[in-house]
């Protein structure tokens, strides 16, 4: 069974992030690393792909970044298709999802398609079901169990109340929920072979893709304004004088929280 | 030359900027061992400490990461650089030096020996087992009455009539003895025999009979690692068993200057978490009304521990760096041992006193680096062993006895 992950590259977490003021989007000149969200989707598709299988990558990614694919293929995945080009900057979540679908189809044969849920920077959380539309493949969203049975996936969905459990065929994508699967370390037999891994690194055209219909120029969105967030309240102490939980239990219930 | 405006930002955790001078690969090994240690020995480490043990199956987490004999090359290790063993040190020993000595001595005083000096026969028998953590490696040279002058050694072996080796001595101070699966036992041979009397190692499985590994009890310094005394009474050893690619302390003393290399390193790490955690007490513990971090005098404290952390982490990759173009020298190491653990050391009892009365508990990892740092300054060549190294380097002039 052969699955392709998509894994995207952002900047670590614990720097400072900042925005352009120009463009008003993420900065993303710096070192990129993998999005720990997608780490949960390499562990899924390593155990479902076991040894007769095989794991290819897929990112989008700035100025050919490949340190985040190169924790991947040292946790096990197999290759890696990179699609990197000046041209892509300013990609909506709509674009990028049709270059993601461009560069799935090019990294070979595969069964099934695992994303995250949302990424850990611009959290859209759309880009994989886009990707599906694209493809023309059915999506299972908020996945927190992934098994396979002959041609279909069968997927425990995540709900407000439990969990449904859907059944879909293959080839499909699915989207996996943080902390579904213990991520395993690389290994540094891993880490030494992970130099030696194929990174197929493609531009817009090498996709067949036209640059006039990416980036700034195809987005169809366009972010007219950035503002600070309000900077948070003080919380309300509330002295228990033996009342307390009906005060809690009437902010729960304005809250329509229960 | 550059006139680029300088950065006036720096992160407090790196003051030199030395994450730069480190490969992708470096890096991402790094990252890996810094959250497994986070993950696998930090939350644990001073409940082990407080029982004074160290849970064997730590063994097999070691192997799984690849981090038992990573820089050796073949039967199932990962062959990285020697700078990638020393960050891998460092990290480890910044959860504790008890977890860093495990590796050290499985790495590079145990599988060592075996890869650059056994048999095909004991590299297929061991390393993959070794490399895995299915099988645990101790290395026994000191003994109770030879310590610094591990030639003086009295641990005998000699040739039967039927052509064993058999083994009679006592080694002490041995590092997994009592967890081990096999000893590689350094002896001195018959005199009449035909090694003249020569130190040989030997690859000594731990259940035959006549060995036999007590746990040395009551240690106040590396409580989360096991230190043994190795009884060998008339073990008896296939010819086979003697390491056939070296006679004379050579062998011992290679062994030691690898491990030396990821201590250097490994003091490091340790001096880095005390340095931290002085860093994160200081900016909340509050007292005459402001954090300790705003009076001068910490300041001062705080900024003598990072520059001693980070020049000694320096000095280091410097040696990581000579050690993979093959360039490095013994005496290079001993500055690296001497110094380094030195530096950890004071920079642990600095961040013990910081920390007030809160620095005398295992809530916080500063004093449990600290009494570590007295078995990490004394092993692998005291601080005196290595000055007279250094000695007879400059002078040309031995000083040992
Ligand atoms: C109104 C608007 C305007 C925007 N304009 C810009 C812009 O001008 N410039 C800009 O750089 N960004 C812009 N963005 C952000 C851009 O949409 C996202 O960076 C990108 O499209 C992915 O969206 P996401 O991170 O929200 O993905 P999500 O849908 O949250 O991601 C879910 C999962 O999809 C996969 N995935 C997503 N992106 C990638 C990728 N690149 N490679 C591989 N896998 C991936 C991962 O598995 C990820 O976890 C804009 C977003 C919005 C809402
Ligand atoms: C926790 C722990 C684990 C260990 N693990 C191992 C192991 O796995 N394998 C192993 O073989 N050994 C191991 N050792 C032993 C260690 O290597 C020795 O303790 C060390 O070599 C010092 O020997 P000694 O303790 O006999 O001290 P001694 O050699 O007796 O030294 C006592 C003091 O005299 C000083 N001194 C000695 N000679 C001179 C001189 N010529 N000039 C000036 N001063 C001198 C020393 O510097 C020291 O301060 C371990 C030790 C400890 C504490």
């Amino acid at each position: 069974m052969n699955v392709v992950v998509c894994v995207k590259q952002i900047p670590d977490p614990a720097d400072p992030g900042a925005l352009d003021p120009e463009s008003k989007t993420l900065k993303r000149d710096g070192k990129l690393i993998l999005d720990e969200s997608d780490s949960y989707g390499v562990e899924m598709a390593l155990q479902l792909a076991g040894d007769s299988g095989e794991v290819t990558l897929v990112s989008m990614a700035p100025n050919g970044e490949v340190s985040g694919l190169r924790t991947a293929l040292a946790m096990g995945a197999a290759k890696a298709v990179l699609v990197s080009d000046d041209a892509l900057k300013g990609s909506d979540a709509l674009t990028t999802a049709k270059v993601l679908a461009k560069a799935i189809e090019r990294a070979g044969s595969y069964d099934l398609i695992l994303a995250a849920t949302e990424s850990s920077d611009g959290y859209t959380g759309t880009v994989p079901e886009q990707i599906a539309e694209v493809l023309g493949l059915p999506s299972v969203t908020f996945a927190k169990a992934v098994t396979i049975d002959g041609t279909t996936v069968k997927v425990d969905r995540q709900t407000e109340a439990g969990y449904d459990e859907v059944t879909c065929p293959l080839p499909a994508l699915v989207s996996v929920t943080a902390g579904v699967v213990e991520p395993r370390y690389p290994s540094f037999k891993g880490i030494m072979a992970a130099k030696s891994k194929p990174v197929d690194q493609v531009t817009v055209a090498d996709l067949g893709l036209d640059a006039a219909n990416v980036g700034w120029a195809g987005a169809g969105q366009e972010i007219i304004e950035v503002a600070q967030a309000e900077a948070r309240q003080a919380g309300e102490v509330i002295e228990d004088d033996g009342e307390a939980f009906n005060r809690v239990v009437g902010f729960l219930s304005d809250l329509k929280i229960i | 030359m550059s006139h680029a405006p300088l950065r006036q930002n720096l992160d407090p955790r790196d003051l030199l900027d030395l994450d730069a001078e480190l490969s992708d690969e470096e890096r991402l090994l790094r990252d890996t061992v810094r959250r497994f240690v986070g993950d696998k020995v930090l939350p644990d480490v001073a409940d082990w400490f407080d029982r004074g043990v160290f849970p064997r199956e730590m063994a097999q987490e070691f192997g799984r990461l690849g981090v038992l004999g990573m820089h050796l090359e073949g039967y199932g290790c990962a062959g990285t650089s020697a700078t990638a063993y020393g960050l891998a040190c460092l990290e480890l020993e910044a959860g504790d030096s008890g977890a860093r000595s495990f590796v050290s001595v499985q790495g590079s005083l145990a599988m060592f020996p075996i890869w650059a000096f056994g048999s095909e026969e004991h590299k297929q028998t061991w390393l993959p087992r070794m490399a895995a953590g299915e099988a645990i490696g101790c290395f026994g040279l000191t003994e109770p009455d030879s310590g610094s002058d591990p030639s003086s050694m009295r641990t005998t072996a000699r040739v039967d009539a039927g052509g064993d080796w058999v083994l009679d001595g006592a080694k002490m101070w041995i590092t997994n003895g009592s967890i081990a699966d096999v000893a590689v036992v350094w002896a001195r041979t018959d005199p009449d025999g035909p090694d003249r009397g020569a130190v040989r190692g030997f690859v000594v499985p731990t259940d035959t009979p006549g060995f036999s590994a007590p746990v040395i009890h009551r240690k106040v310094s590396l409580r989360a690692s096991v230190t043994s005394e190795l009884v060998l009474d008339g073990v008896r050893l296939p010819a086979s068993a003697a390491l056939p690619g070296v006679t004379g302390m050579r062998g011992p003393l290679s062994c030691l200057n690898e491990a030396r290399f990821g201590i250097l390193f490994g003091a490091c790490g340790a001096a880095r978490a005390c340095y931290e955690a002085a860093l994160d007490y200081s900016l909340e513990r509050v007292q005459f009304g402001k954090p300790i971090a705003s009076f001068q005098l910490t300041q001062r404290r705080l900024v003598e521990m990072a520059i001693a952390v980070n020049r000694a982490t320096l000095l280091a990759l410097h040696l990581g760096r000579k050690k993979d173009a093959g360039t490095l020298a013994t005496p290079h190491v001993s500055v690296g041992k001497l110094d380094n653990v030195r530096m950890a050391l004071e920079v642990a009892r600095e961040a013990r006193s910081l920390l007030g009365a809160n620095g005398i508990t295992l809530e916080y990892p500063v004093i449990r680096h600290m009494t570590n740092l007295e078995s990490v300054y004394t092993y692998e060549g005291t601080n005196e062993i290595h000055t007279l190294i250094l000695g007879n380097a400059i002078t040309g002039i031995p000083a040992f006895g």
